[in-house]
């Protein structure tokens, strides 16, 4: 992306040759296509949702904020999300490394399972764990016996959004990993290091801004969440739900100032890890490029 | 430390890298390893290392079996072929890297760390550029690094996979000599691969050459270039004209005028390989009874130490010579001429052998 861009600024700086650009009538109808899209289907409902939010006044706004119900539903959200994001890190990592460093049978059923949250809708991924572990479900009677809740409870809804935002970090550093090759390994080894020592010295530092890219994207993912988690959550208010989960009830229930007031707060996660992102993107690109241009040098 | 390999045989899937390979090095030696690509020079290289495991056989360092030593516990340095320089740390890190990886017992205290490092850094003259990161310096200059960075654990062994391969022609030539001076100052039993026939001759002590993952033949680089054991050896190391022929009382033919075999119990044979290197022919004005073919000039380049004469002969076969500039001069050729071509020295293989 942040490659595309620098290219086409490049382009126009230097007018090209009139044959191998469209005449400026057409660049600037479809620009203007895609600038009126962004507006109508991005910027106008980000807008919406933060002016919805202050109809009613600022007092409004923050009283629908710090009403007890809603701060349960942040406090849950952020609960979850610090849950599932480092356990996704962890699994994230162990799989790039796997399928990046080494080779062995079922690396490509590996790679595609690891898609599969992405083509499954998320209500059916829901539904998966109400089968396993609801009282109806195959585990049920089981969990039952030894009292121990999952479906309704913080626990169904942490493994729902682990189910969801499994692929971002492991899709983002599997062809970081890929391209950079194991070679630097091999060359702390040789020199003595152990695998611990080479993973936090050399394979580490050299993916932390995909790394963190991934983070983002999937804590953004764990923060949004709505369908899987609705099906599993019970929505009980102060207990199971979650801010996504909150803005439907008060909605439902025409309240919408509060409604948008805790979307807007969404939106603005939004919006932040989308600046963070731009920043990562930047770094990834030198993390790849780091060595990749200069041997040929 | 002298380095054994014995009996190493490795594949990879239904690829056999390396048959059989038996080879050693004696201490303080600087070996190369040559072939071409797909030979199983780096693999070879690599088992040595300990970077890869043999499908079986052994490697003796210093006479103590290695095999199935942890990587971390054999002390080799690696100088990689793309050098694999960390490039999240400074010059300075990358050289320090194999002694601050040491267990707390046998690590060096930071200033004696400093101190060796600088001295590695001063050895291989890159102690100006100690904060830089890898990203900031040229090939030459990484390379250094590199071979810095291996040296700083104080290696038993030092093994270079294409040390100069990324690099350009000039540099590649400095950094040669500087290579070679640095052996004899250090002398650390190293091995280095390379697919450059030129620079494993001027470069090491020995040379083993290697093709299809056997060894071909091991011997000093005088040896290797000028008595060649096998066809293959013959062929790779430097230009070579092949004459299909066959040996008919102790002479080989070329085309219709016959050569005589020097004594080295080559048999009669329906089909003989003639080797003859370019600068071993001569060109004549007129025959005059010697022994010589005839043959018309395709193509002359005279830019080079060599002048370069490309030539079809009279049984329609393209060759090579080269001539001295004086010899050039003084013969006055042209293109389409018509000349007379007698060798100087030549090699017959029998057909037993295959190349």
């Amino acid at each position: 992306m942040a490659g595309a861009t620098t290219l086409s600024v490049h382009s126009r700086r230097r007018a090209k040759p009139r044959v191998i650009t469209e005449p400026a009538w057409l660049r600037r109808t479809l620009i203007l296509i895609a600038l009126a899209f962004l507006g109508l289907f991005l910027v106008l409902p980000l807008v919406a949702v933060f002016s919805q939010a202050l109809e009613k006044g600022i007092g409004v706004y923050f009283a629908a904020i710090r009403e007890p119900d809603a701060l349960a539903a942040i406090r849950l959200t952020l609960l979850i999300a610090a849950i599932a994001v480092p356990l996704n890190v962890a699994f994230g990592l162990a799989a790039a490394w796997a399928i990046a460093k080494f080779s062995f049978p079922g690396k490509n059923l590996l790679i595609t399972l690891i898609d599969l949250p992405f083509s499954v809708s998320p209500v059916i991924s829901g539904l998966i764990f109400v089968l396993l572990f609801g009282l109806q479900g195959w585990l049920g009677p089981f969990l039952r016996e030894h009292d121990i809740k999952i479906i309704f409870a913080l626990p169904g809804m942490v493994l729902a959004t682990l189910f969801v935002t499994f692929p971002f970090v492991a899709r983002e550093l599997i062809p970081l990993m890929q391209e950079q090759g194991s070679e630097e390994e091999e060359a702390a080894l040789v020199l003595g290091s152990s695998g611990l020592q080479t993973f936090w010295r050399v394979t580490l530092p050299n993916i932390k801004w995909g790394l963190l890219y991934g983070v983002i994207l999937c804590n953004a993912r764990a923060m949004g969440e709505f369908g899987a988690v609705s099906v599993v959550s019970g929505h009980i208010r102060g207990r199971t739900n979650t801010m996504p989960l909150h803005v439907e009830i008060l909605y439902n229930e025409y309240n919408f100032a509060a409604a948008f007031a805790v979307a807007s707060l969404l939106a603005l996660l939004a919006l932040a890890t989308l600046a963070l992102k731009k920043i990562a993107e930047g770094r990834v690109h030198g993390e790849l490029a780091g060595d990749t241009d200069s041997t040929a040098a | 430390m002298s380095i054994q390999v014995r009996d190493i045989t490795k594949t990879f899937g239904a690829f056999t890298a390396l048959r059989d390979v038996t080879l050693e090095v004696p201490p303080g030696d600087l070996l190369a390893l040559l072939g071409p690509s797909g030979s199983g020079k780096t693999t070879l290289l690599r088992i040595i290392s300990g970077l890869e495991v043999p499908d079986s056989g052994q490697v003796l360092v210093h006479g103590e079996d290695v095999t199935d030593q942890p990587l971390r516990d054999r002390r080799v340095g690696f100088v990689f072929q793309h050098y694999a320089l960390f490039r999240h740390m400074t010059v300075f890190e990358n050289v320090a890297f194999g002694l601050r990886v040491r267990p707390r017992a046998e690590r060096p205290s930071k200033a004696e760390i400093r101190e060796r490092v600088m001295r590695l850094l001063q050895l291989v003259q890159l102690e100006q550029l100690t904060h830089r990161y890898p990203s900031q310096l040229s090939g030459g200059q990484r390379q250094r690094v590199a071979l810095a960075r291996a040296l700083a654990v104080e290696p038993k062994i030092l093994l270079l996979d294409e040390p100069f391969g990324a690099l350009d022609a000039k540099v590649r030539k400095e950094l040669r000599t500087w290579l070679r001076r640095l052996h004899d100052e250090i002398h650390v039993t190293s091995v280095f691969v390379t697919h450059d026939q030129e620079e494993a001759l001027e470069v090491a002590d020995r040379v083993v050459i290697m093709n299809e993952g056997r060894i071909e033949q091991v011997g000093s680089p005088e040896e290797v270039y000028h008595h060649p054991k096998t066809p293959f050896v013959y062929n790779f190391l430097g230009n070579v004209n092949l004459f299909h022929s066959r040996v008919e009382n102790g002479k080989a033919y070329l085309g219709n005028t016959l050569i005589e075999v020097p004594k080295t119990g080559i048999h009669d044979s329906r089909e003989a390989k003639v080797f003859i290197r370019p600068h071993l022919l001569n060109i004549e004005r007129s025959q005059n009874g010697r022994t010589a073919f005839g043959a018309r000039i395709l193509h002359l380049n005279p830019a080079g130490p060599m002048v370069k004469v490309e030539l079809e002969t009279e049984w329609g076969d393209n060759i090579l010579v080269e001539l001295s500039q004086d010899r050039y001069r003084t013969l006055g050729l042209r293109k389409e001429e018509y000349v007379y071509v007698s060798p100087k020295e030549f090699q017959v293989y029998a057909e037993d052998y295959s190349i």
